[in-house]
């Protein structure tokens, strides 16, 4: 059974490679370096989820060949980034830019640990049984007392 | 601050809560377009109806006008088509761009459901939709008298959606 699923799982996956389409074909190895990881790097505006190099849609379509033709009249990845997004926005960027829009996205997660360990420690640290924490001399006396006994206990 | 700590799931559970319910009505695949308050991008294209003579982004200034990008190929488009038909009557001026179509199935379409068009802009490749970055048709932009993109709208216009969204816009820039 669970050899029936790995089987299962492994064909999913070879038609998940054999989805990556039609190949832009460059003479020169670097070009066809960058474009691979300029079609990894842009998403598609139409199907949401996928970059322009995973991706069916006719508008990924148009987007890797335009991506091809800039790259063949010379164009940095630089221009052709800027290119898309003036285009499409910057949600054509997988890694968006840094500018004050995006903090929330690039620093929330580090927030959010921030936050999450602060109360992790303040929580832990107030379990340990304080004795300044009582009001009146005579609580303050009993929970002395208390300590004193429970400490003789442990010996 | 021990207390406060006992709040703090609350309010990052509340926090939560109002960013989900804000998301609820909107549609996740409309994104803001590049190009708003930017001129409409030149090009050089000819007809719908005319393959002969080639028209560019300056036929499209003197006044506000309704771009909408259409196909024969798009169910959609065919949804919005009645409603475009109305403004057309009410004297809207649209332009239309026939995006990725065929020029035969093009003039079919409106030859048989009427033409609520000026003219029709024939862009057979899709350049001038990449332009605007179109990602899928129908949408609807909305230009000024100079030719600045002052609104765009992702999926069917009816109604609602003019009365809503473009209508207030398109009022203030006629007058």
């Amino acid at each position: 059974m669970g050899r029936a699923f790995f089987m299962l799982v492994v064909l999913f996956m070879i038609n998940q490679a054999n989805a990556a389409i039609e190949a832009q074909h460059f003479a020169d190895p670097q070009l066809q370096q960058r474009y691979q990881s300029l079609v990894w790097e842009l998403r598609c505006p139409k199907c949401q989820n996928q970059n322009i190099g995973d991706s069916n849609a006719p508008i990924a379509q148009d987007l890797r060949d335009e991506v091809a033709k800039l790259l063949r009249e010379g164009k940095s990845d630089q221009d052709i980034q800027n290119y898309m997004v003036n285009r499409f926005g910057e949600f054509v960027l997988y890694r968006p830019k840094l500018d004050p829009v995006t903090w929330l996205l690039w620093f929330g997660p580090l927030l959010l640990l921030l936050v999450g360990s602060m109360a992790v420690w303040l929580l832990s640290g107030s379990n340990r049984p304080r004795i300044e924490q009582t009001n009146t001399n005579e609580e303050r006396d009993s929970a002395a007392r208390l300590a004193s006994l429970l400490k003789e206990d442990d010996r | 601050m021990r207390k406060a700590l006992f709040f703090l799931p609350l309010i990052v559970a509340f926090g939560l809560g109002v960013l989900f319910w804000q998301s609820l009505g909107k549609d996740p695949s409309t994104l803001p377009s590049a190009l708003i308050n930017k001129p409409l991008p030149d090009f050089s294209l000819p007809t719908v109806e005319k393959s002969s003579e080639l028209i560019s982004a300056a036929r499209l200034k003197g006044q506000p006008v309704l771009l909408n990008v259409w196909a024969t190929w798009c169910p959609s488009c065919h949804m919005e088509h009645p409603y475009f038909m109305q403004l057309a009557k009410q004297g809207v001026p649209i332009i239309g761009i026939n995006y990725k179509d065929d020029r035969a199935s093009a003039m079919k379409w409106l030859a048989e459901l009427g033409n609520p068009y000026l003219f029709s802009i024939f862009d057979e490749k899709g350049s001038l939709g990449f332009d605007l970055g179109v990602y899928g048709a129908p949408e609807t932009y909305l230009i000024d008298k100079d030719g600045i993109i002052r609104y765009k709208h992702v999926g069917v216009v009816d109604e609602r959606v003019w009365r809503e969204q473009i209508q207030p816009i398109y009022e203030r820039l006629k007058s």
